[in-house]
């Protein structure tokens, strides 16, 4: 049965609010139409209010002595009838259509005519950010207090649907290489200027540091080996290396949670969960998903999470909640044979570590010449939040943990 | 310290200017005994007496008439009428008697009366509850009309209104009445006459109003610089006749940028003048079409909730204009 509300019903001409004196009626009473519900107080006038329906009173939403705004719900009345319900209030659509009305870009106020005069600015070369691309009186002013020849960075009080989307505030100078007439124009959209705005935003802002070590992952090597014929078979995707490089980088965070955390500005913010965010790559697109708290993940359940995401990535159906909430990342560049790279720091992270080919080598050990799986696990720091020292002892204890691998100290399951 | 309400507030300004000076006395329909229908004249009757707070009859011509009499006569007379829709009838007195009556005595005579009227809509009261009448009166030299938009300044500039050796018409919202509160300050305030006041400063656009569309934009403000980092700079007439040219000028040229509001039809109102002022001064500074918003050019303010609602100028409806200027 439809429940109706009764509201505070504005009492005389100049009143906006009423006091509550007392009930007449209790949770639970059958009350016809016009019965009176309730007794109110104003400035000018003391009134009681009557049920606009016939029903059962359900439930009183204020208590006596309490002051209450015209149209505020009083209480709920169940009705036995349904009634007619009025319309929605439809509220107007506003604004978003309008930044897409025709080319403003020509079209000059006084204002922004007689500035122009006055400076001798050619309005071609001011960016609009008006409507429809208009130049307005706030954008040939910032134009004329900026140095000559550097351009107005996009920058508006209100900020355009694009604008808005996009992260990084840098705008970078365009270089204009000449065309010949074979080259391939592509605009730069979508998901590749996202990419470009986050790169020049972390490499401008970020003081990068590189560190590399070189890790031997026999062991890691043989003991997958073992096992992913019939992990394949009983799971359905492959036992990755990654899966163990995650592991150990979460353990190892775990140690060292310096490591896992980000720049604040005026403070860095430590984190307590290991959301480790791993690059995921096809021919045009790169994409950070994020794993969450891997350090409370088997080996399966990472390996089973990676490949999920990449799945995700392959068929464009991840989403923006795949990609929230990383502290830490990981970037698997062996997968296309490099050996040493230098990774740029997903920001606002501290770090990023690059796990690269897992290449047989000759290794002395012992005096002896041995042929080892190595591997160089590349990391790259942000030295406002890191220093030297605390990033070597956490590669020291990857290392460590990599180079101890077996079905002892790592099970799959 | 206390809350105080724009009617409270007004109720003050009276008690206190009575206590002031003997020549300031009250008269309206039912502001003695019953202390005003909005209460605006409670407890002046029986703190002063009957003398000096009179029940006049319905006749408004008469309270005005009479007002002016007194007033010129050397009294400083508070008329009240009990809604401005009401005062047409006085409009001879007001027009032809009180605004001429320095020019027309060669600076002999002055009429320092204070015709007091509750105005506007948005509170349900339709046809004859609700109209803003002072466009009616907005092109008469000698005379000055004050719209307060809040309680300080209600209490400031019905003070200054009282005191003043010429006649001030003085429209109070009926729903700012007892929908604004403040603290008030302990000390005397005199508010000039005649000067506008910036209430949010701001560099995206210029909004000029008065009366209670001053607090819709000014909470609509709020909300766009929360949402859209839009900087309003804020300005209440206070005075809508004269107009305070300079500032209205000052104000149009700092953003280059002017929304115009009233609640009045938008046909012949006040804003229609504001907007002359700063197309003759400001034409060179101006980065947009001044924008007016304003109610419907029909008759009345509708009786229908719904009607009543599509009609009055309102919170949504000033964002939605100020964002589009800001974006334009």
């Amino acid at each position: 049965m439809p429940i109706e509300t009764i509201t505070m019903p504005q009492l005389g001409e100049s009143v906006t609010e009423g006091t509550i004196s007392q009930w007449l009626v209790e949770s639970g009473d059958q009350v016809s139409k016009y019965a009176p519900l309730v007794e109110v107080m104003t400035d000018k006038v003391n009134a009681e209010v009557p049920s606009t329906f016939e029903g059962k009173v359900t439930k009183q939403l204020v208590e006596p002595g309490e002051t209450v705004a015209v149209g505020s719900p009083l209480c709920e009345i169940e009705t036995d009838k349904s009634t007619m319900k009025s319309a929605p209030e439809k509220s107007e659509p506003v604004q978003e259509e309008l930044a897409s009305t025709e080319s403003m870009a020509d079209r000059y106020s006084p204002a922004v005519m007689r500035l122009a005069n006055e400076h001798q600015v050619d309005l071609k070369q001011v960016k609009g950010t008006g409507l429809g691309g208009r130049i307005t009186r706030k954008d040939i002013k910032q134009y004329i207090n900026k140095p000559k020849n550097e351009p107005i960075p996009e920058q508006t009080s209100v900020p355009t649907k694009e604008e808005r989307s996009k992260e990084a505030p840098q705008q970078v100078e365009a270089p204009n290489p000449i065309l010949n007439n074979q080259d391939l124009e592509i605009p730069v959209t979508g998901i590749r200027k996202s990419i470009a705005n986050n790169m020049v935003r972390a490499t401008t802002e970020i003081p990068h540091a590189w560190m590399m070590i070189e890790v031997d992952v026999t062991n890691l090597v043989k003991y997958r080996d073992d096992e992913k014929d019939l992990f394949r078979e009983r799971e359905g995707y492959n036992l990755s290396y990654f899966a163990f490089f995650l592991n150990a980088v979460a353990k190892a965070l775990k140690k060292f949670p310096e490591l896992n955390s980000s720049w604040a500005g005026d403070k860095i913010i430590q984190h307590k969960d290991i959301n480790l965010s791993i690059a995921v790559g096809n021919e045009t697109e790169l994409f950070v998903p994020v794993i969450q708290n891997v350090d409370e993940k088997s080996i399966k359940g990472i390996a089973k999470e990676v490949h999920t995401l990449a799945q995700k990535a392959k068929h464009g159906t991840l989403t923006q909640k795949d990609m929230e909430g990383g502290t830490f990342t990981v970037n698997n560049t062996g997968t296309f044979g490099s050996v040493q790279s230098m990774g740029v720091i997903n920001y606002p992270q501290a770090a990023i570590l690059q796990v690269e080919s897992i290449v047989k080598k000759p290794v002395i050990i012992d005096d002896m010449i041995a042929q080892r799986d190595m591997v160089n696990l590349c990391l790259s720091l942000d030295h406002r939040i890191l220093d030297g020292v605390i990033c070597g002892r956490f590669m020291s204890h990857v290392k460590d943990i990599l180079e101890n691998i077996s079905g002892d100290t790592t099970p799959i399951y | 310290m206390a809350q105080v309400t724009y009617i409270e507030a007004i109720n003050q300004a009276m008690t206190e200017e009575m206590e002031r000076d003997q020549r300031v006395f009250v008269l309206g329909e039912d502001v003695g005994k019953r202390g005003g229908v909005f209460r605006a004249t409670d407890g002046l009757y029986d703190k002063f007496g009957k003398e000096r707070v009179i029940d006049a009859p319905l006749a408004e011509s008469a309270i005005t008439g009479v007002g002016i009499g007194a007033a010129m006569y050397g009294m400083h007379p508070i008329a009240e009428i009990q809604f401005a829709d009401f005062i047409l009838p006085a409009v001879n007195q007001i027009i032809s008697e009180a605004a001429k009556m320095r020019y027309r005595s060669n600076g002999d005579w002055s009429c320092p009366i204070t015709v007091r009227a509750p105005f506007g809509g948005g509170i349900h009261g339709a046809l004859y509850h609700s109209q803003s009448i002072e466009s009616v009166f907005a092109n008469q030299p000698g005379l000055k009309i004050v719209i307060p938009s809040n309680p300080k300044d209600a209490k400031g500039l019905l003070k200054s209104a009282i005191r003043d050796e010429d006649p001030v018409l003085f429209f109070e919202h009926k729903k700012a009445y007892r929908l604004l509160k403040e603290e008030l300050p302990e000390e005397e305030v005199l508010t000039p006459i005649g000067k506008a006041n910036q209430v949010l400063q701001g560099d995206d656009i210029t909004v000029i109003t008065y009366g209670l569309m001053v607090h819709y934009a000014k909470e609509a403000a709020k909300e766009l610089s929360e949402e859209k980092g839009v900087s309003v700079n804020l300005i209440d007439l206070r005075t809508v006749y004269p107009l305070d040219q300079e500032s209205i000028i000052e104000a149009a040229n700092h953003t280059g940028k002017v929304l115009l509001i009233t609640e009045d039809n938008k046909e012949g109102s006040i804003i229609g003048e504001v907007s002359a002022i700063i197309a003759e001064h400001c034409l060179f500074e101006l980065d947009a079409p001044i924008k007016r918003l304003a109610g419907p050019d029909v008759p009345s303010m509708p009786y229908a909730s719904t009607l009543e609602k599509a009609f009055m100028v309102n919170q949504d409806k000033i964002k939605d204009a100020m964002l589009e200027l800001a974006l334009f």
